[in-house]
């Protein structure tokens, strides 16, 4: 079985390429499908793979951009791509993400940085989960109502709002974003993407588990251009990340390009699949990853006060992330299955 | 009040442009830790490869970003062929929601 292994030229160590691949497919339909990079599924998997930390990092970073590029690519087919939104909120996303990297290097002067970011990391995906859930069950209150009188409700009816309030600013220069059907100040977005940028310096992650729901519920974007925007910053903050990550050494490409195999088409899928599933399932399935995400982050956290259970808390970590990215990937997967056999049956009797 | 506002949106959108350049330049700099390629046990293209991460690390970073969209591309766009081929319209979408 020597054959399933591969020698990374730079890491130095024997990789199994197929869980490379799997890897990649399980990620790539995730990213595409959710508008963010995955940093938080992959870097585990890698790990769990035989890959020292530092590698791990760089090596998703690098996939990333190459996945995250074909997505924005379909996504901008289907029209869900606001690129021009996506370049002004690309500006605040880096002075914001500057900041929040000078912010971590003062923390760690002052010696708490590692329990300020974990803990900020919860308080904030709690928030996104809550935000995410109330915004359903507002909708779902709405659709009641609406049962109630005898009506239905508008297909684009949301939960929950914000963004309204927040349209109200009209500071100059006001901009109308085509695909996103916004009108607003400039001056929201660029407030919206430093605020996530910053967030994302201080967590040392991509954003895009941040800037997704930000682009919903605080600029207004509906939610497949919420997607496909996102991707659109991913792509090119991933090239920059893969860049310095490699220049520093930290990149293992042979790995980046095995895992982008399945990662190129998994991010087909899961950007097709936006197609079949409606905006609130996408939403739905969203906050449940945000609720994974932070569960496996506080397994990691409460480690310190009861260390007996120190490797059963990191292996429970692991299977929850990694069984996380199986159940969704398949998820995704069946339910773009049976909407492409509706369209061919649609097409058949159309024809 | 209108050309204040005005003139202040270019003046963030330069310094938006220019910090990250600027903080990065002022931040302290630590010795890098360089990771060397051991090529001993490689043959043919990743002996190729690793050698030429050991030589030049700009060389290196410089191929990886081209090679990295390019086979993302390549892949993504014969997914697209396949799923163009079992007759999924790849063009637009129904808006299923707002």
């Amino acid at each position: 079985m020597d054959w399933l292994y591969i020698l990374m030229p730079i890491a130095g160590v024997k990789i199994f390429w197929p869980g490379l691949i799997i890897l990649g497919i399980g990620v790539g339909i995730i990213g595409g499908f959710f508008g963010m990079g995955g940093a938080w599924m992959v870097t585990p998997g890698l790990n769990i793979l035989g890959f020292p930390m530092a590698f791990a990092i760089g090596t998703d970073i690098a996939h990333m951009a190459g996945k995250s590029l074909i997505s924005t690519m379909r996504h901008g087919k289907f029209g869900n791509v606001d690129y021009k939104l996506g370049l002004i909120m690309l500006a605040g996303t880096v002075i914001g993400f500057e900041v929040g990297a000078q912010m971590v290097m003062w923390l760690e002067r002052i010696g708490s940085v590692e329990k300020v970011v974990r803990w900020l990391y919860i308080a904030l995906l709690s928030g996104i989960a809550w935000m995410v859930f109330h915004d359903v069950a507002m909708r779902a209150k709405k659709e009641k109502a609406a049962a109630a009188k005898g009506e239905k409700l508008e297909a684009t009816a949301t939960g929950v709002e914000w963004h309204k309030t927040l349209h109200k600013i009209k500071i100059p220069p006001m901009i109308h974003f085509t695909s996103a059907g916004i009108y607003c100040s400039a001056w929201l977005p660029i407030f919206v993407s430093f605020l996530t940028g910053w967030l994302a310096g201080i967590l040392g992650i991509g954003g895009g588990l941040i800037r997704m729901p930000a682009l919903i519920y605080m600029v207004g974007c509906p939610t497949h251009v919420a997607v496909g925007t996102d991707l659109f910053e991913v792509a090119i903050s991933g090239l920059y990340g893969a860049f310095t990550y490699t220049m520093k050494g930290r990149t293992e490409l042979v790995a980046a390009m095995i895992m982008l195999v399945g990662a190129a088409v998994g991010a087909q899928v899961g950007a097709v699949a936006t197609k079949y599933i409606k905006g609130y399932g996408i939403r739905i399935a969203f906050g449940l990853a945000v609720v994974g995400c932070a569960t496996s982050i506080l397994m990691k956290l409460v480690q310190p006060w009861v260390p007996q259970y120190k490797s059963l808390l990191d292996t429970s970590s692991t299977v929850l992330v990694l069984g996380l990215v199986s159940a969704m990937s398949l998820y995704i997967f069946v339910r773009m299955v049976a909407g492409v056999k509706e369209e061919l049956r649609r097409k058949q009797q159309g024809a | 009040m209108k050309m204040r506002l005005q003139r202040l949106w270019w003046t963030v959108l330069g310094l938006i442009l220019l910090a990250p350049s600027l903080s990065l330049a002022a931040g302290a700099k630590g010795a890098p830790v360089i990771i060397v390629a051991d090529t001993r046990k490689l043959d043919g293209v990743m002996a190729w490869w690793a050698n030429m991460y050991n030589e030049s690390h700009l060389q290196f970073a410089i191929l990886t970003i081209l090679i990295v969209p390019v086979t993302g591309v390549i892949f993504g766009v014969l997914a697209d062929i396949v799923m163009g081929w079992i007759g999924i319209d790849l063009k637009s979408r129904e808006l299923a929601e707002h």
